[in-house]
């Protein structure tokens, strides 16, 4: 499923708060994550999540430190601060509301058109990847 | 399986080096994505594919460098500014001294510049006479400068024996010169009514040649090679730079203490002339010329686009003024000003060539610029040439004078340079002359200043009867 553009990018900072909600994490382990989480269909330019973490430290909703990993090798670890916390219940009630503004529209949709059936979204086209976002 | 693993590395080294050249993306975030990848690669092993499959797909998924290495620019647009970090932090790999070492060549260098000041310091106390402390200061503050770099390059004791040596014999000669002083002026009760052309000519020369064999200093003592020599160019152009910008600062500063002092009815030039210029004037050459040496590979320098900027505007400049001398009066009356006059159009010319050629790309195929450039030399010589025969005229109804023949021989001195440089500029332009003709010219010949400043400061006085 291509994911729009946009789309992509307005929900990056929730998605990656939302993440380091649940823990302290790094850049790699924050993708691996997204990719799960979206069953594989939210797939990010790998390279585009570091200028993103910079700015939400920048932005002083994440904590960023240097610590090794397992290997060895030196990594740098992220963590949510409070005033992450509260950005990321702001981003989670405007999400909410968009989400059920949606959801009526396409009831609306539905109602209107009659009886269709519930897999036949529109845009269900898979395999393919969002290009770009941050 | 080892030369595999050894590819990958090589793979990573590449891409590493590769994405270190963006400007926008600093070494830790280099580092912090090759942990990405290297991640990335083992988990795409772990399914099967090989050490080339596995990079070759993290590094897709990485993302158009271009992209990305935007990204980093708008987050971190500071970063496309190139910013001197005098004090490294500590970086694993970076090889800065740890905790204090890293000021302790600022420190060094600050100490250097309190014992040039007390130096001078003394000179004005154990002397009065304005055209003596000129005389001597360079004296007393450019081995200062030396030494600093003495040690920094490591230069050999013979050298250093050597160099200490004539700058003593030099200084010794210039001051023990017996200059004719003038008659004392009862009325105003100055003793020193008027010191001697041939005094003020050593103290304007002595420092040339200094500066020459501080440069032997600064080239490490290799001091024939052409690329030294014009790596001296380069510093000279950047210390000027700076000075001018620290003069401007300094200036500023002590304008505005005098405006504030002064209000509250202290008066500060005392405390400016005594003590605030004998340590403040070493201090900015020694802070400015560390400066220059620790900028040298982080900022652009300066100097050659100044010289680019103002080498299209001096020779419109120059163009007006062959005009003005071929149709304005005759140039009968005359005298030294207009021969020191065309030393300066001279001097500024070599100026922008000299720092044009210090930058340019030697591989770089002829262009307008260095059209230009012949056009600025061919109309500095018309107008020196005109200026020149002018003077010649009256030199040999007059007579010469030191200044005369002291200003008179840098003429011929530039002349010779810019001349044989135009050629070469031709001959390049044509095709029948390599560039690096031209640069190996200029640095070739910097020595015949040197020489020429060491006549004029040591045999002027006693060929012209120390008047």
């Amino acid at each position: 499923m291509h994911i729009d553009k946009d789309l992509v990018a307005a929900s990056a900072t929730p998605l990656v708060l939302g993440i380091l909600a649940e823990g302290e994490s790094y850049g790699y382990a924050i993708l691996k994550r997204v990719r799960e989480l979206s069953g594989g269909h939210m797939e990010w330019t790998d390279g585009m999540l570091y200028p993103l973490l910079h700015r939400l430290e920048r932005q002083e909703l994440v904590d960023a430190s240097w610590g090794s990993g397992e290997t060895g090798r030196r990594r740098k670890h992220y963590a949510i601060t409070t005033a992450g916390r509260a950005a990321l219940a702001e981003r989670q009630e405007q999400w909410a509301v968009v989400a059920e503004t949606l959801r009526h529209v396409w009831q609306d949709m539905r109602d209107a058109a009659g009886d269709l059936a519930p897999g036949a979204n529109p845009g269900t086209l898979p395999g393919r990847v969002a290009e770009g976002w941050a | 399986m080892n030369t595999e693993r050894t590819g990958l590395e090589r793979q990573i080294d590449q891409w590493r080096a590769f994405v270190a050249r963006r400007p926008a993306i600093a070494a830790h975030d280099v580092e912090e994505m090759e942990d990405h990848l290297r991640e990335q690669v083992s988990d795409l092993a772990a399914t099967g594919l090989d050490d080339d499959e596995a990079f070759l797909v993290a590094v897709k998924r990485m993302g158009k460098l271009d992209d990305v290495s935007r990204e980093f620019a708008r987050e971190h647009s500071d970063r496309l500014w190139k910013q001197l970090v005098l004090f490294p932090d500590e970086h694993p790999g970076g090889g800065a001294p740890a905790g204090l070492g890293r000021f302790r060549d600022l420190g060094i260098l600050l100490a250097l510049a309190i014992g040039a000041g007390l130096a001078l310091k003394l000179l004005t106390l154990a002397t009065g006479d304005e055209s003596r402390i000129l005389l001597n200061g360079p004296f007393l503050v450019l081995p200062f400068l030396a030494g600093w770099f003495a040690w920094k390059r490591d230069v050999g004791w013979r050298t250093t024996t050597a160099l200490a040596a004539v700058t003593a014999a030099l200084a010794v000669a210039v001051n023990l010169y017996p200059y004719f002083r003038g008659e004392p002026d009862p009325g105003t009760g100055d003793v020193y009514a008027e010191p001697a052309m041939t005094l003020l000519l050593a103290a304007l020369h002595a420092p040339v040649v200094l500066w020459f064999l501080f440069g032997v200093v600064y080239a490490g003592g290799a001091w024939r090679a052409g690329t030294r020599r014009m790596d001296f160019v380069r510093f000279t152009g950047e210390l000027l730079v700076y000075l001018t910008l620290i003069a401007l600062g300094g200036m500023l500063l002590i304008g505005l203490t005098f405006g504030v002092l002064s209000l509250a009815g202290v008066d500060f030039e005392p405390f400016v002339e005594d003590w605030l210029a004998p340590f403040a004037l070493p201090g900015a050459l020694l802070v400015a010329a560390w400066l220059v040496e620790a900028k040298k590979s982080v900022v652009e320098n300066i100097a050659p686009v100044l010289a680019r900027v103002f080498t299209p505007l001096a020779a419109l400049m120059l163009a007006a003024m062959l005009v003005a001398l071929l149709a304005g009066k005759p140039l009968d009356d005359v005298d030294r000003e207009l021969l020191i006059l065309m030393d300066a159009v001279l001097l500024l010319v070599l100026f922008l060539v000299l720092y044009s050629i210090s930058a340019r790309d030697p591989q770089a195929r002829p262009g307008t610029f260095d059209w230009l450039q012949l056009v600025l030399v061919a109309t500095a010589l018309a107008v020196d040439a005109v200026g020149l025969t002018a003077m010649l005229v009256r030199i040999a109804e007059f007579g010469f004078t030191a200044n005369k023949v002291a200003a008179l021989g840098l003429n011929l001195i530039l002349l010779v340079h810019l001349a044989w440089a135009g050629r070469l500029t031709l001959g390049f332009l044509r095709g029948t002359r390599t560039f690096a003709a031209t640069e190996r010219w200029q640095t070739t010949y910097l020595p015949a200043y040197a020489a020429w400043a060491l006549v004029v400061a040591i045999a002027f006085p006693p060929i012209f009867a120390f008047t």
